[in-house]
């Protein structure tokens, strides 16, 4: 068998141990050795974002991060966006605004909105059609996804005030669908 | 009855048309929900399956027995377990082979205690094979002397269909203008985001339950039993959470009937899941074809006849592939008003990879031909596209040549919507104007139309569904439903109309429909039926209860059974909305009374559609629904590059039942399209996939999304559930025709074979210009002579 190690790290706010073998990806960690199955495989190679989580802080593709190099992180995956009051506000505008379909890459697709939102109050429309590039969905276009996002900009930057301290949700002319 | 909970009277408000959330949705978006990839089960083992890596060969020996004594391995199987199990459409697969003659075919598969075990199995088998030469296309597959891939099926002959309506020689004499072109649509794949996965487990009474993706679960067990060689019966179906379907799980796949073979051998559970890699590979693809189209029509513009000869490329087996002629005649004969119809297909057997059902079933590929002719005989008649797709659309009441009878048809409309929310012909003559002048970037604006059937298709015995609806003490329903889910939505449609009809909040309704022991007949998800029929079979058991629940208010309130409603949890007068009692309560008197009750319903459904039948004549769908796409592009001439800025996406969906699942529906399909359209290609060479990942094989992404106008047009169809059609399928047959309509607006240049890639694209407008400057020379030296490409002009 292979060579193993141990491991110490944060996940999802709690210190949480375990023994691995040092070949085996963090996406495996998750899945196979701690049975957080909402970082799903979709590809394997980073191409596709479903099995996007944010390690200190930042988003990354758990498919190409060895298990190992979790040592002292902190990590988050979407079973950990949750808050005691429920869904975090990313997660309800997603099923506020029918942004599920198959749902399969939707973890992802949250954790990386979200981290895009938290990285920029002023998210436009295209940012965050560029900033998804990396997070593929079969089901739904998108269109609804950047509508979830554009509600959690809007709301955000009503309630905290857009970086300048001026109050009005700040977005370029935008693309919608109607109906 | 406590007057006092209840003092207003209760208006009647309807959720048909409004925004309700998927009901799975929170615990999707919350990585709460479980996943048939995500399963796992005591005592499971992993199942791996050994694949070809070849094109055609023969296996001259097979040796396991390393892979046998390897610890951790409970099983390994080879096509001498399954000698005579053939399964398929027509019977010509077998779970693991004894012979290759395609890239993926299964040679052997093992069951091992991890997948690293298997894995090492997997490579400690040792196959010895002689390669044959192999058929790569199926003109090169029907010629005499060709190698033979199936000896059942001499001159590698698969399935084939026709259908002929008038006198094609008359109309064509009697035509000003003919289109004749040769178009081929090319080789994709669905892409689920959830590769493919089984489970299977035997109990001791030999009884299998598979867990699996199908969208099928009927006639799943039928299709699957005999590669078992048991009994349909003996098979308990459970389909878990999927990640997509697309028309992807309308078939048995070998992977399924693997996973239970091991499953017997070992007596324990097994699971089979696809690595990516696996999944291009070994999942179906759309079908690929080679469609010779004609189309005539007068000077004025009418349409005379269109033929269609076609050729598809079978692949190594057959499943729903080969099939799609079935629908690529509908719309050859059906897409506007074609008083003359010849259509003629063949499936040729071939050693590449083979297709499946996909989300538009052979009418992606009918459209991409049919809607460019279209425009081609517009600029021939020297009309608007829009005036001449006018002119020729069916009115409500017509019926086409194949029977097919649009009761209720909102083709002019959506022309017309189209046209003023997008200012298509304006725009048009605009942008052609601007075709030949100097610049690198040109816009373009393309229409594209199609008829799709919107209510099933009657291509089984039964294009019905069961249901069951119950109501618990506490006014709270739960709807069993012969209906899969696969990411679509008809948890929330289902779960509406029975709120609707109840009168109850939506959350206090249950779907319960992935368990072929539970749930009743349906025949799956396909044909845009199942908003159509579950609809209807879910508001037909509704009211039922409704009736049972009025009875049970006469008998204990003495109301008049007929005068009555259901609203906001209570039951109440139908005319002033006085509430008498609420619905919980009541159903608690007919439960514990004397001569007690439960309001517990059945209904089984069959639509009114006539079966297809093998002269293709009938009425197979129970109705039929348009859209209308204008794609508005800017095209990069330099490099080739599309881009899609803008689509007004116009669609006849007979009444919105739930409104941010349909748009959610039409969104996603024009990004499925618009894939097929510009980038999604498998290159397969000598039957082998040379592009089996996401980095070669380009789906479209957030960025790439155009802006989308989406306009939904109510017909109210008569059988329809609240009058909804059927509508997935449309928005990805009707966009990749609009863009490449598009792409001539703006350079001139015409693709027959998609994808409308960069590179094909550049390449077929450097050409233009060389061809253009060869004419001006050839003009300037002889007299003038108008050289239309690809036309032909008849008088």
């Amino acid at each position: 068998m292979s060579l193993e190690t141990e491991i110490h790290f944060i996940l999802n706010g709690r210190a949480v141990s375990a023994r691995i073998p040092v070949a085996m990806k963090t996406l495996a960690l998750l899945r196979d050795v701690l049975g957080l199955t909402g970082t799903k495989y979709a590809c394997g190679e980073g191409e596709c974002g479903a099995c996007t989580i944010r390690v200190d802080g930042k988003t990354l593709n758990s498919c190409l991060m060895y298990a190992v190099d979790c040592e002292g992180r902190d990590i988050v995956t979407i079973e950990g966006l949750r808050t005691p009051a429920g869904m975090n506000p990313m997660q309800q505008a997603f099923v506020d605004h029918g942004a599920v379909q198959c749902g399969f890459c939707m973890p992802g697709m949250i954790l990386q909105a979200d981290w895009l939102v938290e990285n920029n109050l002023r998210l436009t429309r295209p940012e965050a059609q560029r900033g998804l590039e990396g997070n593929l969905c079969r089901c739904t276009g998108y269109t609804k996804v950047l509508d979830a996002i554009e509600s959690v900009v809007e709301t955000q930057c009503c309630k905290q005030g857009a970086p300048g301290g001026e109050l009005q949700p700040a977005r370029e002319p935008l693309m919608r669908a109607t109906s | 009855m406590n007057s006092k909970t209840s003092p207003q009277p209760i208006k009647k408000t309807s959720l048909i048309g409004q925004s309700v959330k998927k009901p799975d949705a929170p615990d999707k978006a919350t990585g709460k929900t479980r996943y048939i990839n995500d399963m796992v089960l005591p005592q499971m083992l992993i199942g791996k399956v050994l694949f070809a890596g070849r094109a055609h060969a023969k296996i001259l020996s097979i040796d396991i027995s390393a892979a046998q004594k390897l610890p951790g391995v409970h099983a390994v199987m080879t096509g001498r377990d399954v000698s005579g199990l053939k399964f398929g459409f027509i019977r010509d697969n077998v779970a693991l082979k004894d012979r290759v003659r395609c890239e993926h075919d299964e040679i052997a598969a093992v069951a091992a205690e991890t997948e690293e075990i298997a894995n090492q199995a997997i490579e400690l088998i040792k196959v010895e094979y002689e390669d044959l030469p192999g058929v790569f296309t199926p003109e090169d597959g029907a010629k005499e002397g060709a190698p033979q891939i199936h000896d059942e099926f001499p001159g590698n002959r698969s399935l084939s269909y026709e259908f002929s309506h008038g006198n094609v020689a008359a109309a064509e004499a009697a035509s000003d203008f003919v289109v004749d072109n040769v178009f081929r649509p090319h080789r994709v794949t669905h892409c689920c985001m959830g590769t493919s996965c089984a489970i299977a487990d035997f109990d001791h009474n030999g009884k299998l339950t598979i867990w699996t993706q199908t969208q099928y679960p009927y006639n799943y067990k039928m299709d699957l039993a005999p590669a078992l060689g048991m009994a349909p019966g003996d098979i308990r179906v459970i389909q878990p959470p999927v990640g997509g379907a697309f028309g992807a799980k309308l078939d048995v796949y070998p992977y399924e009937p693997i996973a239970a073979l091991l499953a017997r051998k070992t007596g324990r559970p097994v699971k089979v899941m696809y690595s990516r890699e696996e999944e291009f590979k070994a999942s179906p693809t759309r079908q690929t074809a080679i469609i010779h189209m004609r189309t005539g029509c007068k000077r004025d513009g009418t349409l005379t006849f269109r033929t269609a000869d076609v050729l598809l490329d079978n692949g190594a087996y057959t499943s729903w592939g080969p099939t799609i002629p079935v629908i690529m005649m509908r719309t050859t004969s059906g897409h506007y008003r074609v008083p003359v119809v010849d259509f003629r297909a063949r499936a040729i057997y071939t050693n590449n990879p083979y297709a499946g059902s996909f989300r538009g079933y052979g009418n992606v590929q009918t459209t991409f031909a049919t809607a460019q002719q279209m425009d081609m005989l517009a600029d021939l008649v020297d009309i608007t596209p829009l005036e001449f797709h006018l002119k020729n659309a069916q009115k409500s009441g017509e019926v086409t040549p194949q029977n097919s009878f649009l009761r209720e048809c909102a083709l002019t409309e959506c022309l017309e919507t189209a046209e003023r929310a997008s200012h298509y012909s304006r725009k048009r003559r605009e942008y052609a104007a601007e075709r030949t002048r100097v610049g690198r970037y040109k816009k373009g604006i393309g229409l594209a139309s199609s008829i799709h059937n919107a209510g099933g298709a009657k291509i089984h015995k039964s294009d019905g569904i069961g249901t069951i609806l119950k109501l618990d003490d506490y006014a709270r329903a739960t709807i069993i439903t012969g209906a899969s889910e696969i990411g679509q939505g008809i948890d929330a449609v289902v779960t509406l109309i029975v709120a609707e009809e109840l009168g109850i909040p939506i959350e206090h309704v249950t779907i319960v429909n992935n368990d072929s022991d539970i749930a009743p007949w349906d025949v799956g998800v396909h044909a845009s039926r199942t908003t159509f029929i579950a609809g209807n079979g879910a508001r037909r058991a509704a009211h039922k209860a409704r009736a049972q629940i009025f009875k049970g208010a006469e008998k204990h309130l003495g109301e008049l059974a007929d005068s009555l409603d259901l609203r906001s949890g209570w039951v109440v007068r139908e005319k002033c909305g006085t509430p008498l009692i609420k619905l919980e309560r009541l159903l608690r008197q007919m439960h514990f009374q004397p001569e007690p009750e439960l309001v517990m319903v059945t209904d089984y459904y069959e639509p009114k559609s006539e079966p297809e039948g093998s002269k293709h004549v009938s009425d197979h769908s129970a109705a039929y629904a348009h859209a209308v796409h204008v794609a508005e592009i800017t095209v990069d001439t330099f490099t080739g590059e599309i881009k899609v800025d803008r689509v007004t996406a116009v669609q006849d969906v007979g009444r919105v039942i739930n409104r941010m699942g349909l748009e959610g529906q039409i969104e996603g399909g024009v990004a499925l399209g618009l894939g097929y359209a510009l980038s999604e290609d498998m290159r397969v060479e000598q039957g082998r996939l040379r592009n089996a990942g996401f980095r070669d094989y380009k789906l479209i992404t957030a960025p790439e999304m155009p802006e989308l106008d989406l306009h939904f047009i109510e017909s109210n169809c008569a059988e329809g559930p609240f009058g909804a059609k059927g509508a997935s399928e449309l928005p990805a047959i009707v966009i990749a025709p609009a863009v490449a309509n598009a792409l001539y607006n703006a350079t001139g240049v015409r693709i027959f074979d998609p994808p409308l890639s960069p590179e094909k694209v550049a390449r077929a407008i450097a050409e233009q210009r060389q061809q253009r400057s060869a004419e001006r020379l050839d003009r300037s030296r002889s007299p003038a002579r108008e050289i239309e490409n690809e036309y032909c002009a008849l008088d």
